[in-house]
């Protein structure tokens, strides 16, 4: 009796969405304490958190923000959203500018950090709306359409900062990539919980995620039902452009500068991966923003877990791409109905055993 | 004349999440018998289909072909062990040549390169064997659909297969296109191929059907000799039912026709290229049939009022008051709703559960920023499938995993929660079985008597009759005439349809 109780819970959680996004972070979180016995050691050092997980979490933040603008564009237009990472840079590159009012280095603020920021998100979601209007208005393939932006970006950022890095060596700079006043977690980590909250917020109190849903699913008959295909689509791209710019401005402000080419570098791959092991399909429709939370921090947890390991930044995609197999064909589907068949298989021949023994 | 079988299912099982879709279904095919499977929408016959071809494994049971035991893992499969499919919509590749799609996937060769000249002879020789009037070198695209089909059937025959499966091949065909797939069918009967055929069309099983398998609810009703099945028997083993619900129908619509209150006026509206400027009005109370062939304009007609195609020209009355439609969603706001006639790529949001399928339409027309409280959804949606005897598992099911019938009535309900002043639907009853089918119909005249109006498309002269007060008759992109009262007659359609001196305006 308990037992047949017991099994039909199981079969409840393992048939949730998010089942395998979490297994997946779970295994890469236990191959650490194993390895790394240290790993999940939090302690407090000068008056701030400090520990490995606490790392995780931290540089996790910006992948998280990009990622949920990609899962968002993913789901209502099909394609992916290849230069966020460009779009980082051009943020970064205006924030910067602006507060060191066009200076190579500065010590102080020259303009108020609200306008700077104001600014360099304005410019973010224009290129949001730029490869929106290529996507939905003009119906270019979305990773055609984003090559554009991916390619001429990190120039723009060149262009913003005149060709050099920009630094703005100032303390109320540095806080959104480092610590508010004495708070001992990471101001990143606030950046990433209230842009997971906000999106999540106004898309349940809206009708947006339904609406990006049907799009997604079935432009034409979302048509017909009196919905804006285009338009939906087009704010995809424009709220993934403005999480990149915040996303590009965490990112400047932990390095105090616009290093235009190196800020969110490689970043766009990341997010989609995030967006797949979240269990999103790349091809659009039904989407969980938790999903690809959860797979931004797996892929973060991975990337530390190797660095950990003393593997060294050159190979260290060799592993991550080992890795990233393992975990994207334990989530296709081909591989779970394989996983199916054998555990019925399994439980015919247990029966069988039983039938035998009596 | 004792003959062989060449295919039997025994026992098949086929479980879906919450739905028992076949349990214990025997099939048996006779070499050169054309074997009808008929059944109601849910009743099993595509699972049965897809469990056979390998698109779908099954639980329990055997399938038995030449004395052996066999299971396809997939249609490929399936294929190289002598059993073909024919579906409705053709999946052919339509910019290569009717040669290449012949022989797509195992060209002959020389030298490791294509032999044109070889493929294309042999293709000759191959289309001429089956009467297929078109040449090697035409594209597929340019083929009608009905020559489409035969081309596949052409290229399963010359794979050797032993059965072919045609499911719902008539449906997309005017009735001399049927002939010709006919008089093919019976040329494969005498060459000793199996043929299973599924079709919805009573008439075109006896005329070419030799056995009638009938399932209900997943279940295997029995096998019957087509002499020995009178159609009223068959439609009752279908429904499991009286025949009376469908002779029902014609009495109740009310003789008198209803005048002057006119609910939707279009005048000179026209969409380039598909429909030239026509006038219609659509009355309180009536429902209004647009009748034409395939490509008449009957749909482009009701597309361009309700902006799904931007009208070009002319304007649209609403209660006499002039309304500017430039989007779905203007017309929604005025009152009106669409059923469009390709369920499968117009209709359904495939991934979306049932109650998100059904409340769609009503929350676009409030707006993003008004969306529904998820229980005022919950009650729309079980409104509606216990008033539309939707059958699913929960409201939470994915619309896709329901049977054709059962999605036209989300898609239905869909529409009705917008209550509609003004309702047209576009072949509502294509690729549906007859209880669903008259069910349907009897909704559409109950809607008419609680004063909605209604646009009704259908191929089916028959259901037009049943159910429409007035019909406006389309030809070439054009409206022809209009037909009502004691006019309104089989022949007289026909004839308006065809186009005689004395209809043309």
């Amino acid at each position: 009796m308990s037992n047949e109780k017991k099994s039909f819970n199981w079969k409840a959680i393992t048939q949730h969405r998010l089942f395998l996004p979490i297994v997946c972070l779970l295994v890469v979180l236990l191959v650490n304490v194993i390895k790394t016995p240290n790993f999940f050691a939090v302690s407090i050092k000068n008056g701030v958190l400090y520990g490995y997980l606490v790392d995780v979490v931290n540089r996790a933040s910006e992948l998280v923000i990009v990622a949920i603008g990609m899962t968002l564009v993913t789901a209502a237009s099909g394609g992916q959203d290849i230069s966020v990472g460009a779009v980082m840079a051009v943020a970064a590159a205006v924030c910067c500018q602006i507060l060191s009012g066009g200076q190579v280095s500065t010590n102080e603020l020259m303009n108020s950090m609200a306008l700077a920021i104001i600014a360099a998100i304005i410019v973010a979601a224009i290129c949001g709306a730029f490869n929106g209007f290529l996507v939905a208005n003009l119906g270019i393939q979305p990773m055609v359409a984003t090559l554009i932006l991916f390619t001429a970006g990190r120039g723009i950022a060149q262009l913003i900062t005149k060709g050099q890095i920009t630094y703005v060596r100032v303390g109320s700079f540095k806080v959104m990539g480092g610590y508010i006043g004495k708070c001992p977690v990471p101001t990143p980590i606030f950046f990433a919980i209230a842009a997971i909250i906000i999106v999540n917020l106004v898309l349940k109190k809206t009708a947006l995620g339904l609406y990006i849903e049907s799009v997604g699913i079935n432009g034409s008959a979302s048509r017909l039902v009196g919905l804006n295909s285009t338009m939906i689509k087009f704010l995809t791209y424009v709220i993934c452009g403005i999480l990149s710019g915040i996303a590009g401005i965490v990112a400047s402000s932990r390095i105090y500068s616009a290093d235009a080419n190196n800020i969110g570098l490689n970043l766009e791959m990341d997010a989609i991966l995030a967006v797949a092991l979240g269990g999103n399909v790349l091809s659009g429709g039904k989407f969980s923003i938790m999903g690809s939370v959860i797979g931004a921090y797996t892929i973060q947890a991975l990337t530390t877990t190797l660095y950990a390991m003393n593997v060294s930044a050159d190979q260290l995609p060799v592993y991550k791409a080992v890795v990233v197999i393992i975990i994207v064909v334990i989530q296709s589907p081909v591989f779970r109905r394989s996983v199916d068949e054998w555990k019925k298989k399994r439980a015919l021949k247990n029966n069988k055993a039983m039938e035998g023994g009596h | 004349m004792a003959q062989k079988t060449i295919l039997t299912m025994k026992g098949i099982t086929k479980t879906f999440p919450g739905v028992k879709a076949l349990s214990n279904v025997d099939f048996k095919l006779c070499e050169g018998d054309i074997h009808a499977l008929m059944g109601e929408n849910g009743a099993g016959k595509s699972t049965l289909i897809k469990v056979l071809t390998g698109i779908y494994p099954f639980d329990a049971g055997e399938i038995i072909m030449d004395g052996k035991a066999m299971v396809n893992k997939s249609p490929q499969d399936a294929q190289n062990n002598g059993i073909s499919t024919v579906y409705q919509e053709v999946n052919l590749c339509p910019n290569l040549t009717v040669a290449e799609n012949l022989f797509i996937g195992r060209e002959p060769k020389k030298l490791g390169m294509i032999n044109w000249k070889e493929m294309n002879s042999r293709s000759k020789v191959l289309l001429e064997s089956l009467d297929i009037d078109v040449a090697p070198t035409t594209l597929l695209d340019e083929c009608s659909i009905a020559i489409q089909q035969m081309i596949a059937i052409a290229r399963a025959v010359d794979m050797e297969c032993k059965v072919l499966i045609l499911d719902e091949p008539t449906s997309s065909l005017d009735e001399e296109e049927v002939e010709k797939l006919f008089a093919l069918m019976k040329k494969l009967k005498a060459k000793g191929v199996g043929i299973i055929f599924v079709t919805h069309f009573l008439e075109q099983v006896y005329e070419v059907c030799d056995k009638i398998t009938v399932l209900r609810n997943g279940e295997l009703v029995g096998e019957y000799d087509v002499e020995n099945l009178p159609r009223v028997q068959l439609v009752a083993k279908m429904m499991g039912k009286d025949f009376d619900d469908l002779a029902d129908i014609k009495s109740e619509r009310s003789g008198e026709v209803k005048e002057g209150d006119p609910v939707i006026e279009a005048v000179g509206v026209s969409h380039h290229g598909s429909i030239k400027p026509f006038d219609i009005t659509f009355n309180k109370g009536e429902v209004v049939g647009l009748t034409g062939l395939l490509g008449s304009g009957r749909s482009e007609l009701v597309r361009a009022i309700y902006g799904a195609d931007k009208a070009d020209t002319g304007e649209v009355k609403v209660f006499g008051k002039k309304v500017k439609i430039n989007a779905p969603l203007d017309a929604m706001k005025a009152g009106m709703a669409y059923l469009p006639e390709d369920r499968k790529k117009d209709g359904i949001l495939a991934d979306l559960s049932v109650r998100e399928n059904i409340i769609i339409a009503l929350q676009a027309k409030r707006g993003m920023f008004k969306p529904m409280k998820r229980k005022e959804m919950e009650d729309a949606a079980t409104n509606f499938i216990n008033l539309l005897q939707i059958k699913t598992a929960s409201m939470e099911t994915p619309i896709k995993s329901l049977s054709g019938g059962n999605q036209q009535k989300v898609i239905l309900g869909r529409w009705l929660l917008t209550n509609p002043r003004f309702l047209i639907l576009d072949e509502p009853t294509r690729g549906i079985d007859i209880g669903t089918k008259t069910e349907i119909q009897k909704l559409v005249l109950r809607l008419a008597d609680e004063g909605k109006s209604i646009a009704f498309i259908s191929s089916e002269v028959e259901e037009m009759l049943r159910t429409c007060s007035r019909m406006a008759v389309l030809r070439d992109g054009k409206k022809v005439g209009e037909i009502k009262g004691d006019d309104l007659t089989q022949e007289k359609i026909m004839e308006t349809i065809a186009g005689g001196d004395k209809n043309n305006e």
